[in-house]
């Protein structure tokens, strides 16, 4: 995952990287393992500025899957903070630039409502679920949507 | 490029919360 230069640039452009290893820092691996409840390596948490987790990747992941995951914490944490705008940004960002990625049908679905939170038009969740009707048609995120079906 | 990993956890929490940037903390068992 880290060796690919997209992921790297990814990384330094938007996180303070930590780590924190197994064997060469056993004892904090012990204290920040039960802080954060990782217990599995590899475990990868983004933290928002307060060090509250807003996503969580388990296990490795190829390189453009990664990049899904990172971006999809990044539209999380703008959602928690309400900054719906930015949120939409990102999610649009996986749908876009990593359609074949595994976090993109989540991405789509958070874009919508991303898109809806900020306006308070409905049509963004019809257009959502319409959309879900061309792509990711099997995956959990296309059942969700399509109570917005009109 | 490579990443500049910070291993001083405490010391980057402390940071982030000051800069307002979000962290990436890796629980690894890769080689250092």
């Amino acid at each position: 995952m880290y060796p690919d230069e997209r992921v790297a640039r990814f990384i330094t452009d938007n996180f303070i990287a930590a780590r924190v290893h197994v064997r060469d820092q056993a004892g904090d691996f012990v204290r920040f393992g039960e802080r954060f409840n990782a217990q599995w390596t590899p475990t990868i948490l983004e933290l928002d500025p307060d060090g509250v987790e807003r996503h969580r990747i388990e296990g490795y992941l190829p390189a453009d899957d990664f990049l899904g995951q990172l971006t999809l914490g990044l539209g999380h944490m703008a959602f928690k903070r309400g900054d719906f705008g930015e949120a939409e940004k990102r999610f649009r960002e996986v749908v876009d630039k990593l359609p074949r990625s595994d976090a993109a049908a989540e991405a789509l679905y958070w874009a919508g409502v991303s898109r809806y939170k900020k306006s308070g038009d409905a049509s963004a969740l019809g257009e959502t679920a319409h959309a879900f009707k061309q792509r990711y048609t099997d995956s959990p995120w296309a059942k969700k949507a399509s109570v917005w079906s009109a | 490029m490579d990443i500049r990993w910070r291993h001083d956890i405490d010391r980057v929490l402390s940071e982030a919360k000051e800069q307002k940037r979000p962290v990436l903390l890796d629980f690894s068992a890769a080689p250092m």
